[in-house]
Formats: C-alpha cells, structure tokens, sequence
C-alpha cells in the first residue's frame, strides 16, 4: 500500500498552513525606531517554521502505523505503572525528610527545594478544590494574597509573632473564601471560573491602590523572620533574647534558617496532604467526589450542593493562606507583583497536570514545572510558553492528567474494580 | 453637559471594539458552550498583523489612506481568521465529548501560549503606530469645553453598525447561518440532517476571529499603542460585555459591549481612573450572581 502521496500532500497542506501562521507574526520585527516603531524583516523564520511543520507532519504520518501497533499493548502497563507508584510516595517524603543532611546540600538547593515546597502545598490545596469537589477556581493566588498580607499586616501592626499569625491567616483565607464563595458557588463550573478569575484580579488591584493599608505597589518590606519557639536565627540578637545558635551551642550560620524555613514549609505540606488523605474518607470528602461526578444526583441524595462546594472552597483558601504566610516571612518582602493571574494559573496547571485527585501527580507536576525552570534560569523567557503548551497537549492526550486517579475512594463490598 | 457627551462618544466608540470581541464569545459559546479563553489573545494577534501590514504598505508605498485602511482590514481578518481556525483545531477539536472542564483548561492553556508567543516573537516593548486617520468635528462648544467627534471615530462606529448588518444577515439567511442555528440547538441532529458540524463550528471561530481581528485594527488606530498584554484585559472585559447582554445572544453581545464601554468611560470620566478595571469585574460578578442569562439570554435548562 503506498501511502506516501496522501502523505506528502497531508504535510504539504500543513507546511502551507503554518506559512500563513508565520508569514506575519514571524516574518516582521518591530523593532524601536526614531520615530515610534520601525519594520524589520525576518522571513527566514518563516522558512524555518513552514520546514519545520513540513517536517514533522510527514514523520508523523509515516509512523502511525508503527505508533499505534507499540501503544496498543502500552495503556494497560502504564496504568499497571501507575498502581504501583504508591510506594514512591514514602520514596519522595523520605527523601524530602533527609535532603538538608546529604552532603551535596548547600544553601542554593534547599532555596529551591523550599520554592518547591511552597508550590506543592498550594497544588495540594487547589487540588481540594478542582480535584475533589471539580470547582474550576482561576483566582487561588488571591487567599495566597490575603495569607500573605494578613501576616505581614498583623506581625507589623501588632507585633504577633509567626505561630500565632499562621493559623490567623490561614482563618482570615477561609474567611475570604466563605465571603467571595457564597454568593457565587451557585453558578455552573465555567462561570464559576471565570468569576473566581474575577475576584483574583479585584483583590490584586484593591491591593496595589488602596495605599495607606498595604503600601501600594511598593509592598511591605522587613516582614518579621521566623523564630524557631521564640529563639530567632540572628548572629546578634536583642538583649535578654537567647538566639538558636546559642540555645544549642552552635557556631552561626545562616544555613540554619534557611534548613528551618524548609522543614517549616515540609510540614506544612505534609499536613495539607495528609489533611485530604483523610478528609476523602469522610462523608465530606466523599459528598466533593460525589458533586463533581454528578451534581443532580448528590441533589436528589440530599446533598446541599452549596455547603459542600463552599467547604471545599474555604478549606482550600485555607491552605493557600497558610502557605501565603509562609510566603511573607520566607521572603521578608511582599508586593501585589507576587500574586498575579500568571500565579494562579500556574498553580492550576500544577494540578491539572499532575491529574486531578492525584497528591503524587501534584508533587511531580510541581517539581517538573518549577524545579526544572529554577536550574535553567537563562531559558526563563520560554517558561510560559512551555507552561501554555503543556497545559494544551496533555489535556489532548491525556485529559485526566500525568498520574490520574478518578476512580471513587470508596467501593461497595465485593464490588471490584 | 458637554462633559457627558464628550463621554458618550467616547464610550460609544470604546463599546463597538468590546462588542466586536464579544461576538466572538457568544458564538462560540452558542454553539459549542465553551469559553473561548483564548479569544482575547486572538484579538491581540489581530491588533499586531493590522500594525505589521500597516508599516508594510507604509513601506510598500500605499499612501492613499482609504486603500491603505482597506488592504489592512482585508490582510488583517484574513490572517487572524486563520490563527482563529488553527487554535480551534488543534485545541479544541480533539476535546469534543471530553469532560466539560477540559477545553476551558486548554483555552487557558492556549491564551498563555499565544500571549508569551507574540512577547518572544514581537518583544515585550510596546509598539506604535502614528496617527492615521487625523481630524475631526468640533459638534458643540461649552463653558469653554470643546466637544470632539473624531473622523476616526466616526469611522470605528459606522464599520462596526456595517458589521453587524452583514453578520446578522449571514447568520439569517446563508445556508452557514443556518448550520450554525441547527448545531446551536442540537449537534447531533444537525450533523444527523447532513450538517458537516466540524466545519460550521471552524466557520464560527473563522468568523469570530475575523471580527475580533477588526477590533485589533480599531484600537491599533484609536489608540495608537499596542503590546502583547492588550488581550488579557480586553478578552475579560468583553466576555463581560457577553454575558451581560446574555451569552448566547448575538445583540445581546452588542448591548452588553456598548454598555461596558458606556460604564467604563463614565467611571474614568467622572470617578478616579485606579479601579477603572475593577468596574467591569464587578459588573461580571454581579451579573452572573444577580442575573445569570443577562439581558436578553434565554435560562437554561439542565436535563438529565
């Protein structure tokens, strides 16, 4: 059977489409000129572009044949794999627990690794929220927000200490989400996200112009740090204050922050995770599942759909305030630019990829997606492009997402998968 | 009172752009009941290709302003209906019958790739365009105001009413208006009937695309400034503009863009220009709490 003219004329048509994709966009500069913008040309990349596709439609059309024979026997071992991840869990946490005592940890890794972290907390909260109970919510980074101001607001004002404002800010977050989810959580899912994408925004701006409550653009600068139970990590501390260095006979180092700052933020991953571990085996967390299966069924069951959608909504604001607050004493600075709609959907593209309901996913998808930009700084303009088009490609090819873990949490007797 | 119609006219003319976009929208959410996320960064695309063509036949000699104005409106829908097309089939063709929630994630996908596309492409300064089409009507003057009626805006309002004559006739009376009516109420039966249904819905994102092209070409002329960022905003606030006017509904989209426009020239005309964008927000989220369908949609009734 001789394919190959179909083929040919299939990658031409490509090649043809892309040229007119790229004729414009590509094909021209616009650099700045004496006066206002100038017109340069570039149809090289046009070229390249249209050779490119040409290219790759025709490679793509002659392995089909061979693509599809090698992926029919592979979707049952991959989800084989799948299964049996569940050990690399302990691996992961394990690792996590002992990374700042290897040898090769310096200040640079736990840095990252502490950014890491942070992401996998709030891909851990979201994933309440869009994995559990199926709320699409585009506007997470504003409780990312509010934990962070509510921290840095409080320990400025009022001088509270870190332990007290954590759970202060992670309350005033689910405050938040209760207030903005009420009214809105009645809405079908689009709606909803488009809503939600809504009140992110208003926060932002509210944030940058309502000047004399959070500094405006400018921020808040010199956050309190965080003390380990009251011993501070300073080389001089106040008068009549013990510092952690002393307290243990230790030489100063700043390492040591930085390794408590870690461990902080592991354990409150840990137990955001284990939180919706449990939580999925309650009547509550079975009632998420249930909604996002079908909503019209939990109504017909007695189910308050608004309650349950607004407790997975206000618990997952919590999280995000907690990690928020982290955030704040972490960097000592915060400003509106950290909580853009980028932000969001970032956190979102986290969870998605990592396969919605999939705490494992949720921390590959975080480490892949911030861990591996992190080490390659110098191809950070490409960051967002790479973002938006693996967010496009695996809801193609696999729109449950990398590790995806739908099926229900609880079974019926007998009744085996 | 030549304040507030200085404000009229200049909320009229920023609601023909929104409501150009908001076709857009509501069309594609007619007929497939998705959010185009993706349509503002089109919108972009647009405003770019009509800045582009206009330095190329800048450079190409065509000095003649109409023609020029004409090449440009013809070279800019034509390309952007083509990026318009290629974003419809190779994100979201391949997720029909997916789970609702996935083609908005891959329009938001498909948002972010198209704007940091544009930034690596075009670079992230902002680029201008000199003032095409000058002059203008002085209609009143006033306690030593003047009240300015440009030729531009003139030529913005009576492009989009021309527009919108011929849409409504297309969705009337060609035989693709009526494919599009038959997927609108029913995909199965239209494509049971004979309606090739992947075509008419590329033809509705073709025609979306082409529009919101014009709205490119409209504020690159008005207001002479573009960068890769303009979609995001502009995208929301016309979604807005839809569901105000009932999402869905195609006049509805016109109403719902002039009256956004309308709010938003008033609020930076009479209040502080700081929470200009908080206005539309606010409008979104009151509308869909207080009145869902919007002013002229239809409720919509879920079955099982």
């Amino acid at each position: 059977m001789n394919r190959l003219p179909f083929l040919l004329k299939d990658a031409g048509l490509a090649a043809l489409i892309a040229f007119g994709l790229a004729l414009p966009l590509a094909g021209f500069r616009l650099p700045d000129g004496a006066s206002g913008t100038d017109l340069g040309f570039r149809l090289d990349w046009v070229a390249a572009a249209t050779a490119i596709v040409f290219a790759g439609r025709l490679v793509m059309g002659l392995s089909r044949p061979f693509f599809m024979a090698a992926s029919e026997g592979m979707a049952p071992k991959f989800a084989a794999v799948t299964r049996r991840l569940g050990w690399s869990g302990y691996l992961l946490a394990g690792v996590a627990l002992v990374l700042p005592m290897l040898p090769f940890a310096d200040r640079n890794l736990i840095d990252k690794a502490t950014l890491i972290l942070i992401y996998v907390m709030l891909g851990w909260g979201l994933n309440i929220v869009v994995g559990l109970a199926g709320l699409l919510d585009l506007g997470y980074v504003a409780f990312y927000a509010v934990g962070a101001y509510s921290y840095a607001l409080l320990s400025l004002n009022f001088g509270l200490s870190f332990w007290i404002c954590l759970p202060l800010a992670g309350l005033f977050a689910a405050l938040f989400g209760i207030l903005l989810g009420f009214p809105v959580l009645r809405l079908r899912g689009d709606y909803l996200a488009i809503v939600t994408l809504g009140f992110g925004e208003i926060i932002r701006v509210i944030l940058l112009n309502w000047q004399n409550f959070t500094g405006g653009p400018n921020g808040i600068s010199s956050i309190q740090r965080p003390s380990f139970f009251g011993l501070p990590f300073t080389a001089e501390p106040a008068e009549g204050i013990t510092a952690f260095h002393d307290f243990f006979s230790l030489d100063y180092s700043s390492f040591h922050r930085v390794v408590f700052l870690y461990y902080l933020i592991l354990l409150l991953a840990l137990a955001t995770n284990l939180f919706t571990i449990r939580i999925r085996k309650l009547p509550l967390g079975r009632a998420w599942e249930a909604l996002r299966e079908d909503e019209i069924a939990c109504k017909a069951l007695g189910i308050n759909p608004t309650m349950v959608k607004l407790s997975a909504f206000a618990l997952g604001a919590m999280f995000a305030g907690f990690a928020g607050s982290f955030f704040a004493t972490r960097q000592g600075f915060i400003s509106p630019d950290s909580f853009t709609f980028i932000e969001s959907a970032l956190i979102l593209a986290i969870a998605v990829l990592g396969g919605k309901g999939s705490q494992m996913g949720v921390a590959f998808a975080a480490i892949l997606l911030i861990g591996i930009p992190e080490w390659f700084r110098e191809l950070a303009q490409y960051r967002m492009l790479a973002f938006g088009c693996a967010m496009v490609m695996i809801m193609v090819w696999r729109p449950e997402g990398l590790m995806s873990k739908r099926d229900p949490t609880v079974r019926l007797k007998g009744n085996k998968p | 009172m030549a304040y507030f119609l200085q404000q009229l006219i200049n909320g009229v003319t920023l609601g023909a752009i929104y409501g150009l976009i908001a076709i857009g929208y509501t069309m594609v959410y007619g007929i497939i009941g998705m959010i185009n996320f993706a349509h503002g960064e089109i919108y972009m695309i647009g405003a770019f290709i009509s800045l582009i063509a206009f330095l190329v036949l800048g450079a190409m000699g065509v000095t003649y302003v109409p023609l020029a104005l004409l090449l440009v409106l013809i070279l800019a829908m034509g390309f952007t209906a083509l990026w318009g097309w290629a974003v419809e089939r190779l994100a979201y063709r391949p997720l029909r019958g997916s789970f609702r929630l996935a083609p908005l994630i891959t329009a938001i996908g498909m948002s972010i790739l198209l704007g940091n596309l544009v930034q690596i492409l075009q670079g992230a300064r902002v680029k201008t365009l000199p003032p095409t089409v000058p002059g203008g009507l002085i209609l009143m003057e006033a306690e030593g105001f003047a009240v300015r009626l440009s030729f531009l805006q003139i030529f913005i309002v009576a492009l989009t009413i021309a527009l919108m004559i011929g849409f409504t006739w297309l969705i009337k009376n060609t035989s693709l208006g009526r494919a599009q009516r038959a997927c609108e109420q029913d995909m199965t039966m239209a494509a049971l009937i004979g309606v090739n249904v992947d075509r008419t819905i590329s033809a509705t994102f073709v025609i979306g695309a082409a529009l919101a092209a014009v709205a490119g070409l409209m504020v690159t002329l008005y207001y002479g400034v573009i960068d890769f960022y303009i979609g995001f905003l502009a995208g929301i606030k016309a979604f807005t503009a839809a569901v105000l006017g009932g999402i869905g509904s195609l006049p509805g989209a016109m109403l719902g863009g002039l009256l956004i426009g309308l709010i938003e020239a008033f609020w930076s005309g009479y209040f502080t220009t700081e929470y200009k964008d908080v206005a539309a927000f606010s409008i979104l989220v009151l509308v869909l709490i207080f009145r869902p369908t919007g002013l002229l949609g239809r409720p919509e009734v879920e079955k099982v």
